[in-house]
């Protein structure tokens, strides 16, 4: 059931992506967008009854391996994390810029590449 | 009004707080990298804690203060040097152990589980992450919201406006 | 040999961040260690060319680990990756000098896209692809708006957002795939999916995986980034982006997942082709129309990668090797146009048809290598074109689909016609703005913008002489890699 309302975020995030005409909303909904996707991989590593994936001297095995989550999706979606950050922080500059040249945050003015 | 935004930065409270609480957040943030093979945290968690440090000195006292503490050409060379750290760990393994990215400190000496100094290569390459994501990050506060670009004769410069820091 | 391949990712990746370092204090320095590092790349992808390995990274076996496979389409990638970079930085030393300034960043960011786009022909394990993936995609976001004028900005931050939905689709296709068979080992999967079949979820994350893939590939209805993109990168970057980038990050994970992995249905072999026909088509009849140089030549890349998915697409071995052929001669042709306008560009100050002409008398060696290169894309004997054109059309007689062969002659015969119009326009005749006064100072480009434009004229005149020995000769490994489906590729990656 959550997966789905995952899905449903993601949704959102395109959303603002394609219909709205503020760049700074662009900018917000390509950042829900990601944030659905990084949600969805750690839900997808979850156990029930679950417990961290840290161990200290005193952990017996067994039990370990049994109840634990699983520790993979937790680091691809520390390497999501980071490519994410570097994308807004490249889409950032390029609307301040934008901004600078334009004089508008507004996509609609900007269309002097055509045909 | 003028005389209030004469000096820069915040107000009394938030500076003496900030001259307090400096050193104790660096120091959190370079525990977390420490410990991040045997607690939740590592490179990047610590390298964002250690550059709020830095953007929390930018906050409070002003950009003159924090540039110079750690200016644009100290932050972009620890940057490149993180990164060149990170390869040399990774390329060590090559020659120690003959694969990339081999974990050779574990192969040759291996230690005692749950040490500080344990886990071979991972501390290594904690450090080098962590230095450069703290520069890289205080580098994009930077650009984003303290330096303008400005044209000057003709083609595009970098300005801070206090100093005569000028680089295309 | 094989042990070198790990070299083809960290050089580039540690000299881009070396460069900035030591660039400040000499001058000369990015110049000169960009293009060590560029030869030293292309000297080890041609010692890899043919080879077969497996490297572990960090000696995890697979499929706990991250590995690299280097098998025939692979090598075949790699050779052209590292080739076409190599003339580009040639290209770029002297490029730079007159348009841009901060060398620094520039060789920085090449480097960093060489490497991720090494890193993503190499890698066997899905999510490395999306990280290399990434790497190259944003170091080429940012330079596509190198300088920073308004329209590139524009260009660049258009780019920047259809790309990064397209990672983010391939993202969602991967978590999917990895939750629902607990690996992200690419052999791993095609295992999984031969023995289980196609169920729900592995149709949804398949299509939300090609999606993306059809984006960064650049196919239409999925096309409307590259337009703005190609035109308004620097000159060589553009023949990085054209030549190589959706090839390496779009046509060849297309490949390795249609062939090796999800395994060639009929329902893949129809959408290929269709797709194939249709950005033949649009690419080639909204190229009729431009006046700007490098849109035109952006809209044939468009076109010419719908002749790739064709080829790719029909599922029969001479198909393949018809697609893998044309990929190649694709890069060398369209580096060397887009390298052309670069010097038009450098020259003239100008990309608009209408200001330029009476190329030929003064620029003797561009308007030759213009003349190769359009006679080649237009597929006129005996160029490399031609050759690979032709595999093509025969491979859809033989696949019995006529209809196909005939869209492919009709759009080699537009490419011709709206490459008579350059010819007419910029080299032999003028264009209607056309100023005699500023003419009388064009002359032929410096010698180091030369000699990549000479390397690659030989080239397009010879080409033709890979194709020697059919299924057996240079390019047979890498149809081998992908006809032979999935069984070969698991057993090569994991032993079983």
């Amino acid at each position: 059931m959550i997966y789905a309302l995952c899905f449903v975020l993601f949704l959102i995030g395109l959303y603002g992506v394609t219909c709205k005409k503020n760049i700074v909303k662009i900018i917000l909904g390509m950042v829900i967008m990601e944030y659905a996707v990084n949600l969805f991989l750690i839900l997808s590593g979850w156990r029930k009854g679950g417990q961290p994936p840290i161990m200290d001297s005193q952990t017996n095995m067994e039990t370990f391996v049994s109840r634990a989550v699983d520790p993979l999706p937790q680091a691809l979606v520390l390497t999501s994390i980071v490519i994410g950050l570097g994308v807004l922080s490249l889409m950032v500059a390029i609307a301040i810029r934008l901004y600078e040249r334009y004089g508008t945050f507004d996509i609609t003015e900007m269309r002097r590449l055509k045909g | 009004m003028t005389e209030k935004n004469k000096t820069a930065g915040m107000s009394l409270i938030v500076k003496t707080v900030t001259r307090w609480l400096k050193g104790f957040i660096f120091l959190y943030g370079v525990y977390i990298v420490l410990y991040g093979h045997l607690s939740p945290g590592g490179g990047f968690a610590g390298g964002v804690i250690i550059a709020s440090t830095f953007v929390l000195l930018t906050l409070s006292f002003g950009k003159e203060y924090s540039l110079g503490k750690l200016g644009k050409l100290l932050a972009s060379e620890l940057d490149s040097l993180g990164a060149l750290l990170f390869l040399l760990v990774a390329v060590s393994g090559i020659i120690w152990g003959g694969i990339f990215f081999l974990n050779f400190i574990e192969k040759i000496a291996p230690s005692k589980h749950f040490h500080l100094f344990s886990a071979g290569v991972i501390p290594l390459c904690n450090i080098a992450i962590g230095m450069k994501v703290g520069a890289s990050l205080f580098m994009v506060f930077i650009i984003l919201a303290v330096i303008r670009v400005r044209e000057v004769n003709g083609k595009r410069k970098l300005i801070t406006t206090e100093k005569r820091r000028t680089k295309t | 040999m094989t042990n070198n391949i790990i070299t083809l990712v960290a050089l580039p990746l540690g000299m881009a961040f070396f460069i900035p370092m030591i660039g400040r204090k000499l001058r000369w320095a990015p110049d000169l260690l960009g293009n060590i590092t560029t030869f030293a790349l292309l000297v080890i992808a041609a010692g890899c060319f043919q080879k077969q390995g497996i490297y572990h990274l960090g000696g995890w076996p697979a499929p706990l680990g991250i590995v690299l496979v280097l098998d025939g389409l692979s090598s075949l990638l790699l050779l052209i990756v590292n080739l076409i970079s190599f003339l580009a930085t040639l290209f770029s030393v002297q490029y730079l000098e007159k348009l841009y300034t901060s060398k620094l960043r520039y060789y920085s960011l090449f480097l960093l896209m060489v490497a991720g786009m090494n890193g993503a022909v190499l890698t066997g394990d899905f999510f490395n692809l999306f990280v290399f993936l990434e790497i190259a995609s944003i170091a080429s976001y940012a330079l596509v708006g190198f300088g920073c004028e308004a329209e590139e900005l524009e260009a660049s931050f258009k780019y920047l957002v259809i790309g990064s939905v397209a990672s983010t689709f391939i993202l969602f296709g991967v978590a999917l795939f990895y939750s629902h068979f607990a690996t992200l080992n690419m052999a791993d999967i095609a295992s999984h999916l031969k023995e289980s079949g196609f169920d729900q979820i592995s149709i949804v994350a398949s299509v939300l995986i090609l999606v993306g893939f059809f984006v960064k590939a650049a196919l239409v209805p999925f096309h409307a980034w590259l337009p703005d993109a190609h035109p308004s990168a620097p000159a060589p970057i553009s023949a990085m982006l054209s030549g190589v980038l959706i090839k390496a990050i779009g046509i060849y994970p297309l490949a390795r997942l249609a062939y090796n992995i999800l395994g060639m249905t009929p329902l893949l072999v129809s959408v290929f082709t269709y797709l194939g026909i249709i950005s033949m088509m649009i690419g080639v009849l909204m190229a009729l129309a431009q006046w700007d140089f490098k849109r035109l030549l952006a809209y044939h890349s468009i076109s010419q990668m719908g002749y790739v998915i064709l080829g790719l697409g029909l599922g029969t071995p001479l198909g393949i090797l018809g697609g893998l052929f044309h990929l190649f001669n694709h890069s060398l042709f369209k580096s060397l146009l887009f390298l052309d306008s670069g010097s038009v560009e450098y020259e003239t100050g100008t990309r608009q048809l209408e200001k330029l002409g009476q190329l030929a008398k003064k620029m003797p060696v561009t308007s030759t290598s213009t003349l190769v290169a359009s006679l080649s894309i237009s597929g006129i004997p005996p160029f490399n074109g031609f050759w690979s054109k032709l595999v093509i059309i025969m491979a859809c007689l033989q696949a019995s689909r006529p209809g196909l062969a005939l869209w492919a002659v009709l759009g080699s015969i537009l490419t011709l016609a709206s490459f008579s119009k350059i010819q007419r326009y910029v080299f032999l005749g003028q264009g209607k703005d056309f100023d005699l006064e500023a003419a009388k100072q064009w002359h032929e480009v410096p010698l180091l913008m030369r000699i990549p434009l000479l390397v690659l004229t030989t080239l397009c005149l010879f080409g033709g002489i890979f194709l020697i020995g059919g299924l057996e000769g240079p390019l047979g490994p890498g149809v081998r890699a992908l006809v032979e489906n999935s069984t070969v590729y698991i057993s090569k990656v994991l032993g079983r």
